[in-house]
């Protein structure tokens, strides 16, 4: 896949899926023109429900329409799927065992000149208390089709983080993709850098680029999932180096780290640091000022490695 | 349109044997929500025993009608008419709230047969019998979705989002009720958050409404007849029925007590109550 709008392959997979399955529908809060659903309502007029600014009703209509067999997507900015209709997505979607995919536009920094209101840094940290749900964060194209079409089929409620904006491809379209599977994009002995997001996992090869140039051998993982994060694999490349960063476009407390955190700390297989957002409100600003501002970027990423890794103990 | 005098009665006894189980029920426990669960029984009886198309065998039937008791904590009345319809077994009302049970005090699609949607957080019922109500649609059913909504649950904002969506969708087949029995936990809703002119508001949302005494079967049977007709007929617009009602009604120990709304009582006090209903 060339470089392509994330909103679009969200649009045209669920397109896909829904010649597919009758059952596949849309439902928005009057972001369509922001979420790239408005060519699904042009295909299937029927099985695209705008509720008005009304997040809370969103999450409930679509809560009664998959108690009906239906398999809604629910989407809008992530700031307001998290923390506006948390309730309702517990109660009448995760608890009711009811297969609702919510989907968070416009993650962390992404919301760029949407700024503070609108930028999400803690809907990770939301969604990870709800019990067996699937959390999702596509890095690319391919991924974000593919894990659509995993979520179209759990049978579950499931959070799709969904950058909006063009992402340049990882992988091919052969690759598959499974929920709470995360991808190996290179191997390394010294450090294990592992990257959620289409924002941090190229800065997450960059930044390992550039510890090769000072002889830094960094493997680095694609989580693409934040929930259940993908242990064995982690575990595995964590035990090889025994030294590991996360990189998140979301603040470090409760983050994808913090999910990290817990599995390393639980079984002692190595030390760890943590990119992410400080204990700050987002701001207004372009994605690259904002990068710098809190710290997202693959020279951060580089830093916290070589930080680690002096400090390191020995054996 | 009157009711035979016959059916009057059928229906008559048909509440008066929810409100009875139901009373036995929390009364076995020794505790609940009494006040609200009692204030619907005569709507129970019209729905289960008259107007709502289920199959106690079958309770996902395709076809049924649905019903969504947004008010999820009066539960214990619900698994009451379903108990006496047949949905389960009349002996799971003593496992009200047990470890484990079947019968949890806010309803749940997953554990108990006959419950159509997940209820308790306030608010959020109505919502979902919207969703409900747009799917059958959608897949070309008949199906009526019946909703019950609280006086003091109204107090919600997403109630009214839920108001809009439904006449904008032109949910005709959306049947709902508000149990207006004019108290919530802190006081009456005049005192705690006055709820105004409530069919007018909802008149003004665009729904089809009635007022009706909620402890008066013909007077229910017939505002569910014209809400259904209507549905038929003019289409397009939802029906709101205003039943006013009174909070613990039917059992002397709680009735009209505004902290009946969720009290504790012994089982010898409810074994008087019922008998008392004769």
């Amino acid at each position: 896949m060339a470089e392509k709008e994330m909103r679009a392959v969200y649009a045209e997979t669920l397109m896909e899926l829904a010649a597919r399955d009758r059952g596949i529908m849309v439902v928005e809060a009057d972001l369509m023109r922001a979420s790239g659903t408005m060519a699904f309502r042009d295909a299937y007029p029927d099985r695209a429900i705008d509720v008005g600014v009304a997040e809370a009703n969103l999450v409930g209509v679509a809560a009664g329409l998959a108690a009906e067999g239906k398999v809604p997507f629910a989407a809008t900015f992530g700031c307001f799927a998290s923390r506006r209709a948390f309730d309702q997505f517990f109660v009448s979607c995760a608890y009711a065992k009811l297969p609702v995919k919510l989907v968070g536009t416009d993650p962390g920094i992404s919301a760029a000149y949407n700024g503070g209101t609108h930028m999400p840094f803690e809907d990770i940290g939301i969604m990870r208390t709800v019990p067996g749900l699937d959390i999702v964060e596509p890095s690319d194209p391919a991924s974000l089709k593919a894990l659509v079409g995993a979520l179209a089929a759990s049978g579950k409620p499931g959070y799709l983080r969904l950058h909006r904006k063009a992402i340049e491809p990882i992988y091919g379209a052969e690759e598959t993709f499974a929920l709470g599977k995360g991808k190996l994009l290179r191997e390394g002995g010294d450090v294990l850098i592992i990257a959620l997001g289409a924002i941090l996992v190229p800065a997450a090869m960059a930044a390992a680029k550039s510890l090769e140039a000072e002889g830094i051998d960094a493997a680095v993982i694609d989580a693409l999932s934040a929930k259940p994060i993908d242990a064995e694999l982690i575990l595995a490349w964590a035990r090889k180096t025994g030294a590991v960063v996360t990189a998140e476009n979301h603040q470090l407390a409760a983050g994808f780290g913090s999910a990290v955190a817990e599995i390393l700390a639980e079984t002692g297989a190595a030390r760890l640091a943590r990119v992410g957002v400080e204990e700050s409100f987002g701001e207004v600003g372009t994605q690259d000022y904002l990068a710098k501002r809190f710290g997202l970027t693959a020279e951060a990423i580089a830093q916290k490695a070589k930080t680690l890794l002096a400090k390191r103990i020995k054996p | 349109m009157t009711l035979e005098a016959n059916e009057r009665s059928r229906l008559e006894s048909a509440a008066k044997e929810i409100r009875k189980r139901t009373i036995d029920a929390i009364g076995y426990l020794g505790v609940g929500h009494i006040g609200g669960a009692l204030s619907i029984v005569e709507l129970l009886a019209v729905l289960y025993y008259k107007h709502m198309r289920v199959e106690p065998a079958e309770p996902r039937m395709a076809d049924r009608d649905r019903l969504v008791l947004s008010k999820g904590h009066a539960g214990p009345a619900l698994y009451s008419a379903l108990a006496l319809k047949g949905f389960f077994p009349m002996d799971w009302l003593h496992t009200l709230n047990a470890g484990g049970t079947n019968l949890p005090s806010h309803c749940d699609r997953n554990r108990t047969p006959g419950i159509d949607m997940t209820t308790g957080s306030l608010g959020q019922g109505l919502s979902a019998a919207c969703g409900i109500a747009l799917a059958n649609r959608i897949d070309g059913r008949k199906s009526f979705t019946f909703a019950v909504i609280g006086d003091g649950e109204s107090d919600e904002g997403q109630v009214w989002e839920a108001a809009m969506f439904a006449r904008h969708s032109k949910l005709s087949r959306l049947i709902a009720f508000t149990d207006y029995n004019k108290m919530q936990i802190d006081g009456t809703t005049e005192s705690v958050l006055d709820l105004g002119a409530l069919e007018e508001k909802w008149a003004a949302f665009g729904w089809a409404t009635a007022r009706v005494d909620g402890h008066d079967v013909e007077a229910i049977d017939n505002a569910i007849g014209e809400a259904k007709l209507r549905a038929e007929t003019a289409g397009g617009v939802p029906t709101m029925i205003i039943l006013d009602t009174i909070k613990g009604k039917g059992a002397a120990f709680c009735e009209g007590l505004v902290t009946n709304h969720n009290m504790s009582f012994t089982y010898e006090t409810a074994k008087k109550a019922i008998a008392d209903l004769g």
